[in-house]
């Protein structure tokens, strides 16, 4: 079993990779700080290796529910008028947004 | 129903050298024809209005829920056991990943527990592929590019419709099992068939709800190896699939032999270049953080239902082929055209109503395309029949067979009305007088007492007659000719 | 300075009683709290909006719908409030979050339908900790709400606006949701009855996602039979929701006077002493004098262990993060709320969401993305998902021998405002108490009994077994019973 715990518990490398991951722009104080924080957090997380959890299932839904499914039957839509009239930017009834580098 | 076969344009096809072999796998994603998308009541219907097929489900607003599509999860159990796959308790998954067009910025699907796994197809040649999983998922939206020629990487800004949003996919992910560009095609193709044969899906490529993305890579033949591959996107017909791949694994080839490698990547195929290009960078190498999803229940289907399920799948392609052959006395492959168009049931009846079953299969390959479904298998195996029996000659039939279409009238109508008449009586006993005095010993086996030798001759003598009419001569009254002379 | 008066106009019971008799208008009673709002609000700030002209004009058609015979509602002219993490159509809705400012939803959460349905009048959206996250209602964009005894205290959280509007008097009952304790705490802190149903008893259709598989709607109020009427209106299954129980409803008023005799009421060990460090000794005391006095009405009251409930903060702070991250994605400036600008999308996104996105809110995604990626998942989430189920089963075997446990709601009274801003995870120490029965899915409430040494509130968590909630309430109703 991987034992984390010799290792620091998150280095500001690994930060700055998550920020990018989660598509957020953290200033340099903002990674020095998160690598603190999140590094306490995630120490403590190792606690989780004290218990054995060999063969142990996980809870993905605590209700234990399965197929719930639905008629394939239409309904109807929402109001496009409604809709985007909440967006940032609309041109033709559809959703603007800056170009998508990176593409061709 | 008839329906078309994307064959695209006949375009060049690079051979590769035989000192190279190809390593391919396809992933394959079909629309699935439900009436709604797959987590939510909108309508799932193509070329509405932007923006009007949408609710806060498919839209990924806050605070909505997703509620899964019984019928989608039964097209989709369907076409995996019609894959030979085993279907397996599944957990849809989160894939983690931003891009505008997908409403949460996670694309629902399948990771570990797919529905259907392992199964595998043949393609008409006999050849098998291995399925590694075909596993549900949903769409994305349609983005529109603006500005610039036309690329995304000029566009100026992008249009989203989110009509498609959420519209339940069957994703089939070929093992690298393809060796050819043409098995390449075949499996496309054999899928295709099947998916229409189960009218889980109208697999238009054209309309993109049939898509095909090739991972090609390359390797000395006789090697075992696996090279770097690349994914070819965009690709939008049944021919493109052969071009893209060979172009591709050409690129690669060249590469190699001028002691570079190709670097692993996402590639478009460019139709009118005929050529693949550089796809999204990976930069933001992907990590997809996937994790069961926790809005959404386990799917467990019940013995029953895959019980059901079995017993409710049609005769598919390979066993039409099959069925075909023997029926017509042909070879499975000969079948093929008629098979993926849709028409087997149609040849069956034809032939199962008298008409000869070489002539049915030429007709239906080559005079009947599209025509299928504006006259019955009755009226078809009619005309068919007049032309074995000598009423009507290869070139009439087929005039006949085109006014039928249009009219829906029958063979001897048509026919008569075109003035196709068989010969009349007496230039045909000017001919038989000739011919008897030709052939004076076959006459005498005719005429004599042996039952078995006067068929045989009674052949020789017609034969002969609709050699000399080019088919024109009516056979019955060549056959009371005969015996009236006897 | 307080300004604590809950129930400031009656209960929520007793005002349906008198709007649906014709003794009192719904109008009246709007306007009742409508006025006390204006005169607290400034003090108190438990809420980002309030509905006030939406408010009189449901007032005015309950008070019609009566005068023209028709059935009056179960909650008929109840003021109720109403946590900004769950959809009002047409009516902002920002969980607290710059992200999402000025957002009307183009629909409604299926709670305040069937609230609505029943002849209640949402007077308002209460401030929350951004996206839920937090434990004091300070990690709100809009600034920090108050708690009603004490200006000078927090509410707790991250349901603050919500149980400080009843502590007020602003509505005799409110909306929380409860991913972590976020019901339970701000309630035992502002003194009122608040409810975490069974997870899958309400629907979360509408409620703006945290931790998906953790979430659980339930209602505040000042007496635990209110809690059950609330609890009775709003829970039932949901087509929209597929992980709603399939159940109806359940009786939970059913039991209400039944008593506790001969029950079997178990303190949870780890919580009632020093396996779990931290829980303040009026508080532990507070639940002694609970289980006594349930002890002195018939219950036999013992300890039972349920070990690995410690694990709980450490796998709660995994799972809830994950699913966070993954929730949290969609706000990305491009259908609705914040748009900062970018020359492409990436950039845009990355933009909108920073500006968006308060410390905290950053905070968790971080994490739930690290929890999640490659390489950490097994060691983070995975893990975590197994402790869950660990947890399930050692309450399972509890209640094998207990119809229900007793624990302390939050380890302390309310603190200053400001006292846990600094260090993240003092603050997430708040909810240890609380956070086991979210990631087992069991039922939980804190009922109020008493006050600490500071003379502030001070709630006696009850928890249930899975779908346990008439056995709970019944439980809750003989300790509010005993303590007043
Ligand atoms: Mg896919
Ligand atoms: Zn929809």
């Amino acid at each position: 079993m991987a034992e984390p715990d010799s290792q620091p518990a998150l280095s500001r490398d690994e930060v700055a990779h998550v920020a990018k991951l989660a598509l957020l722009d953290l200033t340099e104080e903002e990674i020095d700080l998160f690598t603190v924080q999140l590094g306490s957090v995630i120490e403590t997380a190792h606690d989780m290796n004290n218990l054995d959890l060999e063969g142990v299932q996980p809870t993905h839904h605590p209700l234990g529910l399965t197929n719930v499914v639905r008629e394939d039957v239409v309904r109807p839509s929402i109001d496009r008028a409604e809709v985007l009239s909440q967006a940032p930017d609309v041109e033709d009834d559809r959703f603007k947004v800056p170009p998508a580098l990176g593409e061709d | 129903m008839y329906t078309t076969v994307d064959r695209g344009p006949d375009v060049h096809e690079p051979s590769i050298p035989d000192e190279w072999e190809l390593v391919v796998g396809l992933e394959v994603h079909v629309e699935l024809s439900t009436n709604t998308k797959l987590f939510c009541g909108c309508a799932n219907a193509f070329g509405a209005e932007p923006n009007t097929n949408v609710c806060p489900t498919c839209l990924g607003l806050p605070g909505s829920l997703p509620v899964m599509n019984g019928a989608a999860i039964e097209s989709a159990m369907r076409l995996g056991r019609a894959l030979n796959c085993t279907v397996s308790p599944s957990i849809m998954a989160r894939k983690n990943y931003t891009y505008p067009d997908m409403p949460k910025d996670f694309q629902t699907s399948q990771y570990d527990q797919p529905t259907n796994h392992d199964g595998w197809l043949d393609t008409p040649e006999g050849v098998r592929i291995n399925i590694e999983r075909a596993h549900i998922e949903e769409d994305t939206g349609k983005s529109t590019h603006v500005g610039g020629d036309g690329r995304i990487s000029s566009a100026q800004y992008s249009l989203i419709d989110y009509n498609r949003a959420g519209v339940p996919l069957l994703e089939i992910v070929s093992c690298p099992d393809i060796r050819t560009a043409d098995e390449a095609k075949a499996y496309v193709s054999e899928l295709r068939g099947i998916v229409l044969a189960l009218g889980v899906s109208d697999a238009k490529m054209e309309e993109g709800s049939m898509r095909v993305d090739a991972n090609v890579s390359v390797r000395p033949r006789g090697s075992d190896e696996l090279r770097t591959r690349c994914e070819i996107k965009n690709i939008n017909s049944i021919s493109s699939v052969g071009r893209a791949i060979a172009h591709e694994a050409n690129r690669h080839i060249d590469l190699y032999e001028t002691g570079e490698r190709p670097i692993q990547e996402t590639r478009h195929w460019d139709e009118e270049a005929g050529r693949t290009r550089p796809g999204r960078s990976k930069e933001n190498d992907e990590d997809y953080r996937y994790f069961p999803e926790p809005d959404l229940t386990p799917l467990v289907p019940t013995a029953a239902e895959l019980e059901a399920i079995d017993a409710s799948l049609p005769e598919l392609p390979g066993a039409q082929r099959a069925a075909l052959a023997e029926a017509a006395g042909i070879e499975p492959t000969e079948a093929s055209l008629i098979v993926e168009r849709g028409d087997a049931g149609f040849a069956l009846d034809a032939i199962a109503a008298g008409g000869d079953g070489a002539r049915v299969v030429v007709h239906l390959n080559n005079n009947l395309a599209g025509g299928v479904g504006k006259l019955t298998a009755e009226l078809f195996a009619g005309l068919v029949n007049m032309e074995t029996a000598g009423e009507l000659s290869s070139t009439q039939t087929k005039e006949v067979l085109a006014e039928m279409v249009e009219t829906g009238g029958t063979a001897a109508d048509i026919a008569a009305a075109k003035g196709f008449e068989a010969m009349g009586t007496g230039e045909l006993d000017g001919m038989l007088d000739e011919l008897i005095a030709n052939h004076p010993d076959e006459w005498a086996r005719f005429a004599g007492d042996d039952e078995g030798e006067s068929k045989k001759m009674a052949g020789f003598f017609t034969g002969q007659i609709m050699k000399a009419t080019k088919g024109q001569a009516d056979g019955k009254v060549v056959a009371q000719l005969l015996n009236s002379r006897k | 300075m307080s300004v604590a008066k809950p129930a400031a106009f009656g209960d929520a019971t007793a005002i349906a009683a008198l709007v649906a008799s014709g003794d009192r208008t719904a109008a009246a009673v709007v306007d009742d709290h409508l006025a006390r709002i204006a005169e607290h609000e400034g003090d108190v700030h438990a809420f980002n909006l309030v509905m006030a002209d939406d408010a009189r004009s449901a007032a005015a058609a309950v008070d019609e719908a009566i005068a023209a015979g028709e059935t009056p509602g179960r909650l008929a002219g109840v003021p109720v409030a109403i946590k900004d993490n769950m959809c009002t159509r047409g009516v902002p809705t920002t969980c607290s979050s710059k992200i999402l400012e000025g957002w009307e939803p183009p629909y409604t959460a299926t709670v305040v339908d069937r609230l609505v349905a029943e002849g209640a009048i949402p007077v308002g959206k209460t401030n929350l900790d951004e996206f839920a996250m937090g434990s004091s209602t300070e990690n709100s964009a809009f600034g920090a709400t108050k708690n009603p005894y004490d200006l000078d205290k927090v509410p707790g959280g991250s349901s603050g606006g919500s149980a400080a509007a009843v502590a007020a008097g602003f509505a005799p009952a409110s909306l929380g949701s409860d991913t972590g304790g976020s019901i339970r705490q701000p309630a035992s802190l502002c003194g009122v009855v608040g409810v975490k149903p069974t997870y899958g008893a309400v629907s979360r259709y509408g409620l703006i996602a945290f931790g998906s598989s953790l979430d659980q709607i339930g209602p505040f109020t000042t007496t635990v039979g209110d809690a059950a009427l609330l609890y009775e209106v709003i829970a039932g299954d949901d087509p929209l929701d597929s992980t709603a129980s399939p159940q109806p409803a359940l009786p939970v008023s059913s039991k209400l006077d039944a008593g506790v005799d001969g029950l079997r009421v178990g303190i949870i060990t780890e919580m009632a002493g020093d396996v779990i460090e931290g829980i303040s000794g009026d508080v532990l005391a507070r639940l002694r004098a609970a289980a006594d006095a349930l002890a002195a009405a018939g219950a036999v009251v013992d300890e039972v262990s349920v070990p690995s409930t410690v694990y709980g903060l450490p796998a709660y702070y995994m799972v809830a993060p994950a699913e966070a991250s993954s929730n949290l994605a969609r706000f990305d400036g491009v259908r609705y709320g914040l748009r900062a600008d970018g020359t492409n999308t990436a950039a845009m996104n990355m933009a909108s969401r920073t500006a968006g996105f308060g410390p905290e809110v950053k905070r968790r995604i971080m994490l739930g993305t690290y929890a999640l990626s490659a390489g950490y998942r097994d060691a983070f989430y995975g893990k975590a998902q197994q402790i869950r189920t660990k947890i399930t089963e050692d309450f399972d075997s509890a209640y094998e021998n207990f119809d229900v446990l007793l624990s302390p709601a939050s380890p302390s009274t309310a603190f200053a405002l400001g006292d846990k801003t600094a260090d993240p995870l003092t603050m997430y120490l708040n909810d240890v108490c609380t956070i086991p029965s979210n990631l087992s899915g069991h039922p939980a409430m804190s009922v109020p009994f008493g006050v600490g040494d500071d003379g502030l509130p001070i709630g006696v968590q009850v928890l249930a077994p899975m779908l346990g909630e008439v056995v709970m309430f019944q439980v809750a109703a003989e300790l509010e019973r005993a303590g007043a």
